[in-house]
């Protein structure tokens, strides 16, 4: 009983925390390229019903999830024209991008309301380890999508901190002009960090519609993308950081499960929110630090300009 | 590497915003030769670096390298055909290390672990050229003088043969820029050629081969270092307009009454935390100049800002012209005529991004001469802000141009018009001639002595013992926080004031 209880948390907040982690490490590169995108809900929402539609006219849910992910790449490189190019304000840029993201998966979505979802990925087991008891069912015996988060972070953060693309998109969000004095181009930089983060965005919503819920339902992303924006600032831009931070943000959206005969469940639904002010709030304090945004954050290149 | 044997500029035109700042230059630079590019603040200097550097595009002109016309479309071109450049404002990224930033933009960089590969090249030119830096180290603890040494390794790292420095000894310390020449003439032995700007005439003549000297975007004239004369430079630097040097008139007669400004026992602490300024005493009489001389960071920025209220005093007590004024807001304090030159005129001293106007009353806004009832009077603070621009000579397009656009020299004679209006008791004067070119320098000295003249008392904290000699009525030399001396400027021994100021006083004795 006890086991099962165990297993079935574990499980629900890893399930919770796939979607936040490919977000929020989408994120972290646009903006270590000094690139701050406001659009994830966005691109979330674009991102999860492209995936539910295209896994649903293919059959399969790997041309879904590739689906999702070109959505939401798709919507950031209007993000990476805007602010990149024409240099607009990053913010305005990206809460229209939000609110365009949602406005048109709504539009696209209403085939699929309430359809069942037949194309699904089978879990994949771990040999050995998924035999384990209590731990061996929720952490060795998922979906594919949670691995590829996973090996995502260590990857993204392998190339960040110790590859030559990982010192050039930090140096293009840390000093652009420095970058560009060394022969980099900062435009193009920074267009390939934004759409790599709204191509994770896109998966991260290609994940809820095709393997949290699993169905399309408007408006499904549910202000996670807020919490990525989030998440991304309590991770300090640390790929690493990142998955602590999806971890503890899926398992507070679990205690919706747990908790729910004894508390309030309108209290419980507030509680990622709340949370997620309680980490900004004290991430402000800390940011004079080591984990302070990049210092070209949301500013745009402007080349010759004192 | 293709060695650069010789580089030549034709004919360069660029303009700005319908302003020629570069007006038909033709320059050529051979190997093993330091071009001296010497001219005042605003002569194009930069300009037509940054056009050889590729950051800029010449409206007009051509680029020929070993005879051969070139195209420099952007850094990479430039950093490709050798040309190195290291700019005024140092283009690191504080948050990384030395290694991190040198292996930017480098050729041949491996793809994993790239700072742990450019290390040991690092370690292997600064021996070569007598830099020494450490490439673990991130930037941001690094000093003004070690990042430009970094900034030079990263040059040279990427192979370059014509290496631009940009007013390079403008943050360094006297025995910095002793080491950075020999740096310069060990590269120009190897048959490298370095393009060194400059407005210092005394280190231009010391390390340079050749001088060209540019005034106002048009190039005034090219001679040989040897033999060049400092007064023939002056005046094609000038073009022939004199420059009276400031002189103290009379000092003004002692009066009974309370001195202008009194400090007792004055405890400043640093950002780091230990005391900055410890127990400092000092009384200004009106009319006087107290010069601070010090090597910078024995706590002359933080005497500066304690006494113009920025920064909390730890103890000790501030008495202008008889009120006392220990631990006022800086808006008491200036209302007790207490007034502040800023070190960092950009940052304290004007808001870039606001109109010559608008920083004109700045720190005065609440004065009712500006005001209409509860509202600005604009006619009112564009007419007073005029009268600064008049007075002064600053060159601004308009009184509604962006502060922040103006050179240095101008800032700098916005900011003095508007605290030396009137007679103020005090003018905490911090670095005030920093960077700027001969002519705002002198400037800004004989308004100081008018003011003192005129019975204002003068703290002038500066780095350039000249200046503080020449216009100070006594010197006090700070050391570790403390006044090691306070001297009466006649007859002052130079080198009893340097030794002072290397902490070898009395005071550095015990």
């Amino acid at each position: 009983m006890i086991s099962g209880l165990i297993t079935d948390t574990l499980s629900r907040t890893l399930g919770a925390a796939t979607p936040l982690l490919l977000g929020t490490l989408g994120e972290i590169y646009a903006e270590r390229s000094g690139v701050l995108n406001l659009g994830v809900e966005g691109m979330m929402a674009a991102g999860a019903v492209a995936g539910f539609g295209t896994a649903m006219s293919t059959g399969s849910p790997w041309a879904g999830l590739a689906a999702a992910a070109a959505a939401g790449a798709a919507l950031a490189l209007i993000h990476a024209f805007l602010s990149v190019t024409l240099k607009a304000n990053q913010i305005v840029s990206g809460i229209a991008l939000t609110m365009l993201g949602l406005g048109l998966s709504g539009v696209w979505g209403k085939p699929f309301v309430g359809a069942p979802l037949s194309a699904r990925f089978s879990p994949v087991a771990v040999p050995l380890l998924s035999d384990l008891p209590v731990l061996g069912e929720a952490l060795f015996r998922r979906d594919p999508v949670f691995y590829l988060a996973l090996a995502l972070a260590g990857g993204l953060a392998f190339v960040l901190h110790r590859t030559r693309w990982g010192m050039v998109l930090r140096t293009v969000g840390e000093n652009p002009q420095a970058a560009d004095s060394a022969g980099i181009s900062v435009s193009g930089t920074r267009y390939a960090c934004v759409t790599l983060g709204g191509a994770l965005a896109g998966l991260a919503g290609g994940y809820l519609s095709l393997v949290y819920v699993p169905s399309w339902i408007e408006g499904m992303t549910a202000g996670r993308g807020w919490i990525i924006i989030g998440l991304t600032i309590f991770a300090g831009w640390e790929p690493w950081k990142a998955v602590l931070g999806a971890l503890l943000f899926g398992g507070i959206d679990v205690t919706q499960y747990l908790f729910q005969d004894a508390v309030s469940p309108n209290f419980l639904k507030a509680l990622p929110y709340a949370a997620t002010l309680l980490v900004l709030m004290a991430s402000a304090r800390r940011s004079a630090g080591s984990a302070a945004a990049p210092a070209a954050l949301a500013a745009p290149y402007r080349p010759g300009e004192r | 590497m293709a060695r650069i044997e010789s580089l030549e500029l034709r004919d360069i035109r660029k303009e700005f915003d319908g302003a020629a700042a570069n007006d038909g230059i033709s320059l050529t630079v051979r190997s093993g030769e330091v071009l001296a590019l010497l001219g005042e603040n605003g002569a194009g200097k930069t300009t037509l670096m940054n056009i050889l550097y590729g950051l800029y595009a010449p409206d007009a002109g051509e680029i020929l390298v070993n005879g051969a016309r070139v195209r420099i479309a952007g850094p990479a071109d430039a950093i490709r055909m050798g040309i190195g450049m290291v700019h005024q404002h140092f283009m690191l990224v504080g948050r990384h290390t030395v290694a991190e930033n040198a292996a930017l933009g480098l050729r041949g960089v491996p793809f994993l672990r790239p700072g742990a590969w450019v290390a040991g090249r690092i370690r292997e030119f600064s021996k070569r050229y007598g830099m020494a830096v450490r490439p673990e180290a991130p930037v941001w603890q690094l000093s003004a003088g070690e990042r430009q040494k970094v900034e030079i390794l990263k040059a040279l790292l990427k192979g370059a043969e014509l290496l631009i420095l940009d007013e390079p000894t403008s943050v360094l310390t006297d025995s910095e820029a002793s080491e950075l020449f020999a740096a310069v003439r060990r590269m120009t032995a190897e048959g490298k050629s370095v393009v060194f700007i400059s407005h210092k005439l005394t280190e231009v003549l010391a390390v340079s081969t050749r001088i060209a000297v540019l005034r106002k975007g048009r190039l005034a004239g090219t001679v040989p270092a040897a033999g060049a004369g400092r007064a023939e430079l002056a005046r094609l630097m000038t073009g022939g307009d004199v420059i009276s040097a400031a002189a103290r008139g009379p000092r003004i007669a002692e009066d009974a009454g309370a001195p202008a400004l009194a400090v007792e026992g004055l405890t400043v602490l640093g950002d780091l935390g230990p005391a900055a300024v410890s127990g400092l005493s000092f009384t200004l009489a009106r009319g006087e100049i107290l010069g601070v001389a010090g090597v910078s960071g024995n706590g002359q920025r933080e005497l500066g800002e304690a006494l113009a209220g920025l920064r909390p005093a730890e103890a000790g007590s501030l008495v202008v012209a008889g009120v006392d004024a220990s631990g006022r807001s800086p808006r008491a304090l200036r209302d007790l005529g207490m007034r502040h030159i800023p070190e960092e005129r950009l940052r304290l001293g004007v808001v870039g991004s606001m109109s010559v106007a608008d920083n004109a009353v700045l720190s005065c806004h609440r004065d009712p001469r500006f005001a209409k009832g509860p509202f600005l009077d604009r006619a009112a603070i564009r007419a007073h802000a005029q009268g600064i621009v008049d007075a002064y000579g600053i060159m601004t397009p308009s009184a509604d141009a962006r502060a922040g656009a103006l050179s240095g020299g101008n800032i700098q004679k916005l900011i003095l018009g508007r605290e030396t209006e009137g007679t103020p008791a005090v003018i905490v004067a911090s670095h005030p001639t920093c960077g700027l070119d001969i002519g705002a320098a002198e400037f800004v000295r004989s308004r100081l002595c008018a003011k003192a003249a005129q019975g204002s008392a003068v703290l002038l904290i500066s780095e350039d013992l000249d200046e503080v000699l020449r216009l100070s009525d006594r010197v006090a030399v700070m050391f570790e926080g403390r006044f090691a001396a306070v001297l009466p400027n006649s007859g002052l021994d130079r080198g009893r004031v340097m030794l002072l100021m290397a902490g070898g006083g009395e005071a550095g004795r015990d």
